[in-house]
């Protein structure tokens, strides 16, 4: 047991030990362990203009696609967790399964009929196929909060005489805010980091910053990616810790 | 025309075979009626009907003398009370209450008012501000109820809302609800599986079984002249033979088993010659050393010792028999056991078919 969890952790925190103590190396070539101690790098990957403006975009369509998740993806989950129809059960794995079309597929269709097609600008793409990344995400974290909310308290609030529309924002949506707050952070976090879809949709001026960085890392091999994954890294653990200690939340996903 | 009429009932669950067929019942205002019977039944189907929750394939909902049918819901004015409370759990008792008056846009003063009334009238004065994960079943179970009256329904329903309560508490909390019902005034259906909870609130019980009604009557009339087998098992008497109708002297009916002719009451309308089944209440029966009139030869399998009486376990032929008597009864397996049932308390059912 406490071998399985020794092995399990250090799989899991290993790289990131790695790339956390590297970006400190003072001399220009990526090594572990560290020679020295420099804050030089993450000076410079934060002055980069490169870096700055993919970062911003980065942040508008992870922020954007997990909205746009939500928007769907809530109704969605209500529909599957409170109707029965025709063809439900295939729906349900459809929109519960994370991509059954590999991220390469998916960019490339996308790549072919809208940007090739110049039906919608680079951004309005990545978006699109952002939020097709991340839908399930939404769909299934919500479904499971809606599974664990009886029918019966919506029924009770539309015998009181609210009508259903009332029901869902004054009774449902109160009631699977955890749900929703951690459907969230894992679609926010999983657009941020993809890479499939982002690099068949980058375009002149339009870059996410995984692709900006791999990129960068194919010219040079120095420390600044490391300090940048570094910043990365605390960002996440940042938002995910002010999840927790703002909603109380302490099981996310 | 009554207060609440069900017409011609029917519903099905998509290719399913119908769960309710072809039900009607008539309730008069003010009156508390239990729909009893097996899980399976049609009974929370049936009231599930009523709220506007579930929609016939046909038949018809008159409230009022209004068809109610195809209401929504959230425009009937019925009042739900469920098994499992079904409090909104985000939030206090206050709210909770409110929520149907907030939703009929009363003023502020006069919701404050009516909600402090509705927990008055169930003993929760003071738990205004508690959250119901903070309360105990019993608790939860008074706050919906005065979630339910606080809206001055038309219709209160009521689907076993005693069951996920501890014997004691329900036996209270059967008492408080009649009092309220009969305070209030207020049309009351109320399903239940527990023959006894039926029998102590109820005006009248509606016996269900298979999506159909078996029997209608008052609590007396449902717990003394069952008229079916079904009815009969289900209020707790005990087949002990069946025969044929031999001759009938007013309500009782002689009826031949094998060798043996037995008196017994008839509780529907027998005809010579009808197949009959003989059921008996275990504290109905008694227990002689030699063979008499209505008796049964028994032999003693065990006794279950339950405080003030016992519970004596018999074989009757193949099957088993309990009745039970004074704890301070004892008896040998050793000597002969006849079971006797007096005419009066044995009963006549028909057989089906």
């Amino acid at each position: 047991m406490t071998v399985a969890l020794f092995v399990a952790l250090s799989i899991m925190l290993g790289p990131f030990l790695i790339i956390f103590f590297a970006s400190f190396e003072p001399s220009s070539t990526l090594r572990f362990p560290p020679t020295g101690f420099t804050l030089d790098w993450f000076r410079k990957v934060m002055g980069m203009s490169m870096f700055q403006k993919s970062l911003v975009l980065s942040l508008r369509i992870a922020l954007m696609a997990s909205l746009l998740s939500l928007l769907l993806g809530v109704p969605a989950a209500y529909a599957l967790s409170r109707y029965s129809f025709k063809g439900k059960r295939t729906i349900e794995i459809i929109v519960t399964s994370p991509l059954i079309i590999p991220g390469m597929v998916a960019g490339l269709a996308l790549l072919r009929f809208f940007v090739l097609m110049q039906v919608f600008p680079i951004e309005t793409t990545l978006l699109i196929g952002h939020t097709a990344v991340v839908l399930p995400y939404a769909v299934r974290s919500v479904l499971s909060s809606l599974v664990n909310l009886p029918v019966a308290i919506e029924e009770a609030a539309q015998s009181l005489g609210a009508h259903p529309l009332r029901c869902f924002f004054l009774v449902v949506l109160p009631n699977i805010k955890v749900g929703i707050i951690s459907a969230f952070i894992m679609a926010f976090i999983t657009s941020f980091n993809n890479v499939p879809i982002s690099l068949f949709l980058s375009g002149p001026g339009v870059n996410t910053l995984p692709i900006v960085m791999m990129t960068y890392m194919e010219y040079y091999y120095n420390p600044s990616i490391a300090a940048l994954s570094t910043l990365l890294i605390g960002l996440t653990l940042a938002i995910v810790l002010v999840a927790q200690k703002l909603l109380g939340v302490s099981k996310l996903v | 025309m009554a207060f609440l009429e069900l017409v011609n009932l029917t519903v099905a669950y998509g290719k399913n075979p119908p769960v309710l067929k072809g039900l009607n019942l008539s309730v008069e205002k003010g009156e508390f009626v239990s729909l009893l019977g097996p899980s399976g039944c049609g009974k929370t189907t049936t009231l599930r009907i009523i709220a506007g929750f579930l929609k016939p394939i046909e038949g018809r909902v008159i409230l009022n003398g209004k068809d109610h049918t195809n209401v929504p819901p959230h425009k009937r004015n019925i009042g739900v009370v469920f098994q499992n409370y079904a409090l909104f759990p985000h939030m206090d008792v206050f709210e909770n209450v409110a929520f149907g008056l907030r939703m009929r846009k009363i003023s502020k003063a006069q919701i404050e008012k009516k909600v402090k009334r509705a927990l008055d009238m169930v003993g929760l004065s003071g738990f205004e501000n508690r959250f119901p994960s903070e309360l105990s079943g019993g608790q939860q179970q008074r706050v919906a109820i005065a979630r339910a009256i606080v809206i001055e329904p038309d219709l209160l329903l009521m689907d076993e809302p005693l069951s996920n309560l501890d014997a004691n508490l329900r036996a209270e909390m059967r008492g408080e609800i009649k009092q309220l019902q009969q305070n209030l005034k207020i049309t009351t259906v109320y399903v239940t599986h527990d023959q006894s909870e039926a029998i102590a609130m109820s005006n009248r019980i509606v016996v269900m079984r298979d999506g159909r009604i078996e029997q209608i009557g008052t609590a007396q009339d449902i717990f003394l002249n069952p008229r079916t087998s079904f009815v009969a098992s289900f209020m707790g008497f005990q087949w002990l033979t069946s025969g044929a109708v031999e001759s009938i002297e007013g309500n009782f009916v002689r009826v031949s088993c094998g060798e043996k002719v037995l008196t017994a009451r008839a509780t529907s309308e027998a005809k010579i010659k009808d197949r009959v089944s003989l059921f008996a209440r275990p504290k109905k029966m008694r227990i002689v050393q030699e063979e008499m009139s209505n008796s049964f030869e028994v032999k003693l399998v065990s006794v279950l010792y339950q405080g003030e009486t016992s519970l004596f376990i018999f074989k009757l032929g193949e099957k088993q028999l309990s009745v039970e008597l004074d704890s301070s009864v004892e008896l040998s397996g050793k000597s002969k056991l006849f079971v006797h049932v007096p005419a009066e308390d044995l009963l006549a059912v028909k057989e089906e078919r």
